[in-house]
């Protein structure tokens, strides 16, 4: 132990998605010590998959739109367990973060009049839901999350950030106070283990939808960070909420943008039907994803479904023609011919709803700070250490996200928790050093793998784990099933804590990256499965054929899982927003 | 059983002296999977095969690899694009140092990305909103903003193989060009400045092996045909 090597930041931000890199920016621009550490080279994070657009009232498309309506939506999107002090600063914040995007240089299409291109996206509307569909999704054509992601790596190179690329988090580092002070990490060309010492920790890690065996999401997406939050004890917000995506492409999962609907597009089933008439009368395709999902899901329920076996429905888009395709959906056009075999200007797309997006995640405040709760069930910060974009719940997204919320949330809540980090550095904000056993106990993890002789592979252990959440957590859930599944996720733990790892080399080894991987899975898995297993309700994107109501008086609150205990918890949501009238809670439709 | 037989480069530096070529028989039950699934299905069979692989989808730029001969992209191959009489050869992307198997050292690529600043310079000062820009200016950027630094082009290159330090290489070039053209940014004199020497740009022979090879479709060989007039312009 005494031979580990250790590095000393002032702040680091592990994760090089666009949270992370946003983080990192404003941490490298104040000065400060700082590194990112990223399992991949920062431009293959999955933030470079987002098609469809940021959404924000910049007023480009309508130089009426106003903030507080995308807050309205932002809150009735979440079935009002968005936090709305946080919509609120997201909505209010997000212009100024798009405009400095786009002075970064980020690519965004444009209008005649040359400001940015914004088009429709679901569950967008005008003056608080009255005035019709709004379009308010700042797009760069159907690679929006690409030319976001490069446009913050190119100006963290900018601004010099110092990059740890192809390092793997392994744990979080606590003191004897329980204080975050850093993390054990790996340098996976080399294989070396180092101590990575911080004042603050911020985890930038993403989601995890490969718990999923349908998955919009990148291999890499295994909530690494989630999983070092809970094994460090930490609680977990609302894991419960997975968004499925309407449109990922049958079969591979690979996602289709909402924005195809947005510019036109629509669902139909076997008989040519455009089904979404009759289930969201006013925005049709352009309801809520959860709404949609389920949707479609009742349309495949009820044998009208597409295909031999009734199992997908398809996107139409070739009335759009392919001026618009080839201009606004290139991306999707080239995705839909590698991936499904079909030219969308000809013939529509084989779709099925598939997980894309974690709603839940580390409890923080509007500044990234973790938060848990004390014995008496108030909230506590958790000193050093931070959350920022899919990892984190501010929560902004509540039981569902709006599409085109995500980057928004990911630049402006990065952006926070830089500027909060450099105001909590200039104040001299220091935590006790950790000791060697605080440290070896970081290490026991990594340590049990490299020891480890003989027990299952890691591969099939994860398609396990991935078939029981695909089969027991997914649109629809009922308590039998999601017993059942919990039974068989309590045994794979017991399986996967003794699982073996074959290869112990130590350069470019990612048979161990993907063994640590499988822990967290793991972690992420559990998670989920207890926190819908006890909220007895159908809320957003939890859909329960047992409790098919909306609970506002048990449920209009956060879950808290407490990773030691295993136990479902609750937590208020804040329902005061500081400049304007607190959203109540109405029936939500579409 | 439709087995499909793949020859892949292997090296670990613990424990190879020299690389050598492994042979695996997949069975793809006749599927046309993507060269990336016939991948995994080897990493089943022995853990200790290492590539780089992230989105599955073409956007991330994480596998990039020689396909029997050719550069591309792993996860959007499918096998009956390059398959060849029953069997798949797997190396590397040629010219850089291999790591292990078929994960190379991006460092020089990178460095030359980085050399060309790549990002956005614009010394006036920032409107309230954001800087307008005419869809007509904005479509100049289509072609050059898409690429995902995957390292294909390059490493097709036999002019980036020569002088890998000195010469940008296309990918480097089509980013420098992405700047150049973009009517936003002011630093065109400072960017042109700093290629103006007979290695950076010149050195591009118009072979167009990265036009042939680009995954994205893209073209360097066109970008590094507009910096040369801009720079030749710049001369007279």
């Amino acid at each position: 132990m005494s031979s580990m090597r250790s590095l000393t930041f002032d702040a680091i931000i592990i994760g090089g998605g666009g949270s992370g890199l946003r983080a990192a920016l404003e941490l490298a621009k104040s000065g400060k010590k700082t590194a990112v550490l990223s399992k991949v080279f920062p431009t293959r994070s999955h933030t470079v998959s987002a098609q469809g657009g940021i959404t924000c009232a910049i007023a480009s498309a309508d130089p009426n739109d106003d903030w507080r309506w995308h807050m309205y939506d932002t809150v009735k999107g979440g079935d009002y367990i968005t936090d709305q002090e946080a919509a609120e600063y997201m909505c209010s914040e997000g212009p100024k973060a798009v405009f400095e995007l786009e002075h970064m240089g980020l690519p965004f299409s444009r209008f005649d009049n040359g400001r940015i291109y914004q088009r429709p996206f679901g569950g967008q509307s005008k003056d608080f839901g009255k005035g019709g569909q709004a379009a308010r999704t700042c797009a760069a054509a159907d690679r929006t999350g690409h030319a976001l992601l490069h446009t913050l790596y190119q100006n963290n190179l900018k601004n010099n950030t110092t990059f740890l690329n192809e390092w793997y988090a392994v744990d979080l580092v606590k003191n004897a106070n329980g204080d975050v002070v850093g993390c054990i990490s790996m340098d996976i060309e080399t294989g070396e283990v180092v101590h990575v010492k911080a004042k603050a920790t911020v985890l930038a890690t993403g989601g995890a939808g490969r718990i999923y065996a349908s998955t919009t999401n990148a291999l890499i997406n295994t909530g690494d960070g989630i999983g070092m939050a809970l094994r460090a004890g930490f609680p977990m917000q609302d894991m419960e909420m997975w968004q499925f995506h309407p449109t990922g492409i049958h079969g591979a999962g690979v996602l289709v943008t909402e924005g195809c609907r947005g510019e036109g597009g629509y669902l139909i089933n076997k008989d040519g039907e455009r089904f979404m008439e009759r289930y969201a009368p006013n925005a049709k395709d352009l309801a809520g994803r959860d709404v949609v999902a389920r949707s479609m899901v009742m349309e495949m329920f009820e044998g009208r479904g597409c295909g031999e076996n009734g199992d997908h429905v398809y996107l139409k888009l070739d009335h759009l023609g392919e001026d618009v395709l080839g201009k606004r959906l290139p991306g999707i056009v080239e995705l839909s011919k590698t991936f499904a075999q079909v030219d969308p200007a000809k013939e529509p797309i084989p779709v099925v709803p598939t997980c894309h997006y974690m709603m839940g995640g580390i409890p923080t405040n509007v500044h990234g700070q973790a938060i848990t709760q004390d014995a008496d069930g108030n909230d506590k910060l958790v000193n050093g250490l931070f959350a920022c974009g899919e990892a984190a719940c501010v929560s902004v997204h509540g039981a569902n996200r709006l599409g085109g919320n995500s980057l928004l949330d990911l630049v402006v809540f990065g952006r926070a928790a830089g500027m909060y980090i450099e105001s909590a550095l200039n104040d001299g904000v220091d935590y006790l050093a950790a000791t060697d056993s605080d440290v070896e106990f970081a290490m026991s993890r990594i340590n049990r793998w490299d020891e480890s002789s003989g027990g299952e592979s890691v591969p099939s252990l994860k398609a396990e784990l991935q078939d029981v959440m695909q089969n027991a957590f997914g649109v629809f859930r009922q308590e039998d099933n999601m017993q059942e599944g919990v039974k068989k996720l309590a045994d794979l733990r017991e399986r996967i804590n003794n699982a073996h790892l074959g290869d112990k080399s130590k350069a470019f080894n990612t048979a161990r990256v993907e063994a640590l991987e499988l822990d967290n899975l793991m972690e992420v898995a559990e998670a989920t499965a207890v926190s819908a297993l006890e909220r007895k309700e159908s809320r957003g994107a939890h859909s329960r054929y047992d409790y098919p109501d909306r609970d506002d008086v048990n449920w209009l609150k956060h879950s808290l899982y407490f990773p030691v205990e295993k136990k479902l918890g609750k937590r208020d949501v804040n329902f005061t927003p500081k400049t304007v009238d607190t959203f109540e809670p109405k029936v939500r439709t579409y | 059983m439709s087995m499909l037989q793949v020859s892949v480069y292997r090296y670990n530096p613990e424990t190879d002296s020299a690389p050598y070529m492994q042979e695996f028989q997949v069975d793809t039950q006749g599927r046309d999977l993507m060269v990336l699934n016939v991948l995994s299905m080897i990493k089943e069979q022995d853990s200790s095969m290492a590539y780089r692989r992230s989105c599955r989808e073409g956007v991330c730029g994480s596998d990039g690899m020689n396909m029997n001969g050719k550069n591309g992209l792993a996860c959007i191959t499918p096998l009956s694009e390059v398959v060849k009489k029953g069997k798949l050869v797997l190396r590397p992307l040629p010219g850089l140092p291999v790591i292990r198997d078929l994960v190379v050292d991006m460092g020089v690529f990178y460095e030359q990305f980085e050399r060309i600043q790549p990002y956005l310079q614009n010394d006036e000062p920032a409107p309230a909103i954001e800087r307008l820009q005419s869809p007509e200016d904005r479509d100049k950027l289509d072609g050059l903003y898409e690429c995902i630094l995957c390292a294909c082009c390059s490493t097709a290159c036999p002019s980036f193989w020569w002088n890998p330090d000195k010469f940008v290489g296309p990918a480097g070039l089509l980013q420098a060009y992405r700047f150049l053209a973009d009517s936003r940014d002011t630093a065109t004199r400072e960017r042109l400045a700093d290629l103006e020497d007979p290695f950076s740009v010149f050195r591009c022979r118009g072979i167009m092996n990265c036009v042939a090879v680009c995954p994205k479709g893209l073209n360097p060989t066109r970008a590094i045909g507009k910096i040369r007039e801009m720079l030749l312009a710049n001369a007279t």
